[in-house]
């Protein structure tokens, strides 16, 4: 058993050096009930084994080693030849069929192929000129084994353009170790979106959840080009304490061929019917919750339900980040001050309330 | 709100019509519970309390009433000097009870505020041991309720008492247990409402620090967290569960091939070696066998200790899961594992002082509401079921005697008429005349179930004259489930139809769709089949054993905290009350949605 892949639901222990760091957040999202876009990392471990069997290790040192530093055209060269030699080189023969069987695992998911996003996860994101490493690359809308195979080595390569070669120099950053895992995971298909907040951002209550729900991908929501249907929800029980339909008018929808979200109008029935069922917006909430317990501040959620996927297992986080308005706020918004003692039963706390009705 | 609404009407009592042949009804009656003999009949704003009186009084029943409402009034106004509220005023119209709060004037509230804090403070602080008291002098009222005996007269004075010179011919004996029965009758309904209304109090206190804590909390949520897990009224059915599991274990399953002939059942375990499931039995039935069917409040309410074909029906059931490989025992620790942790969440949501008093509030609500649930048991249940056991025993007295035919027609005679009828009795037998009941009663009972009959064929107006704008006296909106929005939707009617949904209180949480089931009476239990919806007018604590076959109740009366919110959520099942009209619009086999979550139940299809 290798561990050249690892399925973003696996399980798998989330380290940073075998996954980069976007794979291993993927990684730990899932496994704390914040299931991402399913997809599988490449590891690092695939990337070392590729470039050692392949003996490409030393070709890339020894090419690493004519460069004049000065001589920017000699960067240019080095680096076009080691990513052409990244990109065509045969794996070793223990790694065939390796990411293919991966790609066709994860494409047996779905009835049909769908398009995947092919992504770069760096061990060394958290450097703050991550980009300037060569590190961040991002291909949308892949389809078939032939493309997603080709830009996962784009990725690795892209360790290797002039900007990397040359920032590693500058900044006495050894080449020895570098190495890269790679994102293959599913685009987001959404039939519906939105956020979830856990508090009411009128008033800071943290007793309750807010969710913004519209059909098809969450943009339109986010940017208030539609009236989403608005959803307050009780945070213990999660039953609905308030409901107001918005008008939905229109949508965005990924069009595969075209690789981009085209707006479309929504038919009136569609409109006037709340675009979540209570089971879909219970388990919203339900992740919301679990966002705001795994990271220990009130969060603000984007979410989809995927149309690809199964009901019941279709609902993907895309993005969780802290609730900044509210969060610095204490946390009871109006805590009842009719009680005067501090421990067991005051009188006069059971009578204000009776004489103030 | 419109103007129109707000104008909006209930009947006025003067103006209902009286059903076809119920003419005289009044009649029937305590004269001081019947409107046009009292101000204020066609003025005041009256509820029908259906949730505890469903049917038509017939006229001995009326005690229940009477005793309960009193009792509870008395607790208000006398003992406790609740600040804003007095008692519940009651009257009795064309067969059903009305209600109508008393508040206490504005000016007079501040007085009673000192008084209050001090007895009710002395309750709240001492409760376990005054509650372990009240446990005693109810247990002692019943003891010397089943001691009483109400036996045929003899043909002549024992020889024993002419040596002794008793000089008493037994008479007096008849009449002085009546007079004890109907008296331990009242002192228990006094005990009753002794830590009732403080239960409620410390839930409602606990109540509207939530409402205000986390505005729109469910209430259901706040039930959920002060609602005990381990609850008495479930007993009863607990019982039936383990002999079921102890049946099973013993092998003993053949024998219940037919629990409506309870002798023949009974005599079948003692054939296949079931003493010790013999034994179980009898040591469950005292005193868990106490159990009604129905509320306590009618003399033909049937009890388990006199119907065991009830409780074996649902051994027999409960024994027929067990061997299917179901757990038929309560998720109690589930129960427990969900109370705790919205208790857990709530509490996070708080800091500093606000939490402490969340503790402090839930805490005395968690102390003082059990006993809401609890006390059920011992009153509703146990003393009225010794007490109605008595009067059937007394009743029969005048069966032998000629009096009427069977022991239910003494029900048409009020309590004052009985005590009547025994001296009748008592003087007919000492002068060695004729009695004259026998010649007056049966022809008056028929007549009297004449009107009884056709009072029974109307529903009950949910109400009568004008509603108050808003309704705050908080034991109505607690108890009763009165509220400014139900008084409302009762006005509306007809109008309010969001499409074809029945609306209700949300009960108890969770959303299934499945068949009906609808039922009338408890008679009719047997007709439910695993995995159907229970509709029903109401529930009673004794169909236990149906919940553990259903996905879901819907009832048309009852609040947050009537029985059947109670089980559901006990079960975790759920649960629509309240509808006012499910029973009648819902038909059995049809399939029906049920929102527990947000009171709507849906008829998907006929």
């Amino acid at each position: 058993m290798n561990d050249y892949i690892v399925f973003f639901d696996s399980g798998h222990e989330p380290t940073l050096e075998l996954l980069g760091g976007k794979c291993a957040s993927l990684v730990s999202m899932t496994s704390a009930g914040m299931p991402v876009p399913p997809g599988f990392a490449v590891t690092t471990a695939a990337f070392d084994h590729f470039v050692d069997g392949s003996g490409l290790r030393a070709e890339i040192h020894a090419r690493l080693a004519e460069i004049d530093p000065d001589d920017v055209a000699s960067v240019d060269r080095v680096s076009a030849q080691i990513r052409d030699a990244i990109e065509s080189r045969e794996v070793p023969d223990d790694m065939h069929g390796v990411l293919r069987s991966a790609y066709a695992e994860l494409m047996a998911r779905f009835a049909d192929e769908v398009p995947v996003a092919v992504r770069s996860s760096a061990t060394a994101e958290d450097l703050p000129d991550a980009s300037f490493a060569g590190q961040q690359d991002t291909y949308l809308w892949l389809t078939g084994y032939p493309s997603v195979s080709h830009h996962v080595r784009r990725c690795w390569a892209s360790l290797y353009t002039s900007r990397a070669i040359t920032y590693r120099l500058r900044n006495g950053i050894p080449d020895e170790d570098l190495s890269m895992a790679v994102a293959v995971q599913k685009m987001v298909n959404a039939r519906t979106s939105g956020v979830a907040m856990t508090l009411d951002p009128s008033n800071g209550d943290r007793s309750k959840i807010v969710v913004d729900a519209s059909w098809g991908v969450g943009e339109m929501v986010v940017s208030g080009q539609v009236t989403p249907d608005n959803l307050l929800l009780d945070k213990v029980m999660l039953t609905v304490v308030r409901e107001h339909l918005g008008d939905k008018h229109a949508e965005l929808v990924p069009d595969a061929q075209s690789g981009a979200l085209v707006e479309r109008e929504v038919e009136q029935a569609r409109r006037e019917v709340r675009c979540l069922s209570d089971e879909e917006l219970h388990a919203v909430a339900t992740m919301a919750k679990r966002a705001e317990k795994h990271y220990g501040c009130p969060q603000d959620v984007e979410w989809a339900l995927d149309a690809d996927l199964p009901d019941g297992d279709n609902l993907l986080l895309l993005q969780s980040r802290p609730e900044t308005v509210h969060s610095a706020e204490p946390t009871s918004p109006s805590a009842p001050t009719t009680t005067s003692g501090t421990s067991g039963f005051s009188l006069s706390g059971l009578t204000a309330s009776l004489t103030s009705c | 709100m419109t103007i129109e609404q707000t104008m909006k009407s209930f009947p006025k009592p003067s103006e209902i019509e009286v059903p076809a042949g119920a003419e005289g009804w009044e009649q029937l009656y305590p004269y001081n519970l019947v409107f046009d003999n009292a101000p204020g009949g066609d003025e005041k704003f009256w509820f029908c309390d259906s949730q505890h009186w469903p049917t038509v009084f017939k006229p001995f029943e009326t005690i229940g009433g009477e005793f309960a409402v009193k009792c509870l009034g008395q607790y208000n106004t006398r003992h406790l000097l609740i600040p804003p509220a007095n008692g519940i005023e009651f009257k009795i119209h064309l067969g059903y009870l009305y209600m109508s709060p008393v508040p206490v004037p504005e000016e007079e509230i501040p007085a009673r505020v000192p008084e209050f804090e001090r007895r009710a403070g002395h309750y709240f602080q001492n409760w376990d041991s005054l509650l372990e008291a009240w446990h005693s002098k109810v247990r002692a009222t019943i003891d010397e309720m089943e001691e009483l005996d109400f036996e045929p007269l003899p043909d002549v004075v024992p020889f024993d008492d002419i040596v002794s010179g008793k000089a008493m011919d037994g008479s007096q004996t008849l009449m002085e247990n009546y007079d004890r029965l109907i008296a331990l009758l009242y002192r228990n309904w006094q005990y009753h409402f002794e830590f009732l209304n403080l239960g409620y109090l410390a839930y409602l206190d606990f109540f509207g620090f939530c409402k205000e804590a986390f505005p729109g909390i469910p209430d259901q949520a706040i039930a959920k967290m002060v609602q005990g897990v381990d609850m008495e009224l479930f007993r009863p059915d607990d019982e039936l569960k383990q002999l079921a599991v102890k049946a099973v274990e013993l092998g003993l399953q053949s024998a219940f091939a037919n629990p409506d002939d309870v002798e023949g059942t009974l005599g079948a375990v003692r054939d296949a070696g079931g003493e010790e499931w013999l034994a179980a039995y009898d040591a469950a039935q005292d005193p868990w066998f106490n159990f009604t069917v129905g509320n306590g409040f009618y003399g033909h309410d049937k009890y388990w200790l006199e119907h065991q074909e009830i409780p074996l029906g649902y051994i027999k059931d409960y024994i027929r899961r067990v061997d299917e490989g179901q757990d038929i025992m309560r998720p109690v620790e589930e129960l427990t594992a969900e109370k705790e942790r919205i208790v857990g969440e709530y509490r996070d949501l708080l800091q500093g002082e606000a939490r402490q008093h969340f503790d402090a509030k839930r805490g005395l609500a968690a102390t003082a509401y059990p006993y809401v649930e609890n006390h059920n048991f011992y009153i509703e249940h146990w003393t009225m079921g010794v007490f109605w056991r008595k009067v059937r025993d007394l009743a029969r007295v005048f069966v032998d005697a000629g009096f009427w035919a069977d022991p239910a027609d003494m029900l048409y005679l009020n309590r004052n008429e009985v005590r009547d009828a025994i001296f009748d009795l008592v003087t007919g037998w000492a002068v060695g005349a004729e009695a004259t009941g026998p010649h007056y009663w049966p022809a008056e009972i028929e007549r009297r179930r004449g009107i009884i009959d056709a009072l029974a064929t109307r529903r009950p107006q949910p109400a009568l004259n004008t509603p108050p704008a808003q309704i705050t006296e908080p034991f109505t909106m607690m108890l009763y489930g009165i509220t400014t929005e139900q008084v409302q939707q009762w006005l509306a009617g007809d109008e309010a139809g969001d499409d074809d949904a029945i609306t209700g209180m949300a009960a108890s949480p969770g959303v299934v769709e499945g068949v009906a089931r609808v039922i009338t009476s408890a008679d009719q239990l047997g007709e439910v089949e695993e995995g159907e919806i229970l509709v029903a007018t109401i529930t009673a604590p004794s169909w236990g054993p149906i919940f553990g076959k259903i996905k879901a109740t819907v009832t048309d009366i009852g609040g947050m905290m009537s029985h059947a919110a109670i089980v559901c959520r006990e079960y975790g099942l759920p649960a629509v009350t309240g509808t006012g009209s499910a029973s009648t619009t819902i038909l059995t086999g049809q399939r029906i949605r049920v929102d527990g979550n947000a009171g709507r139940v849906e008829i998907l299809e006929g």
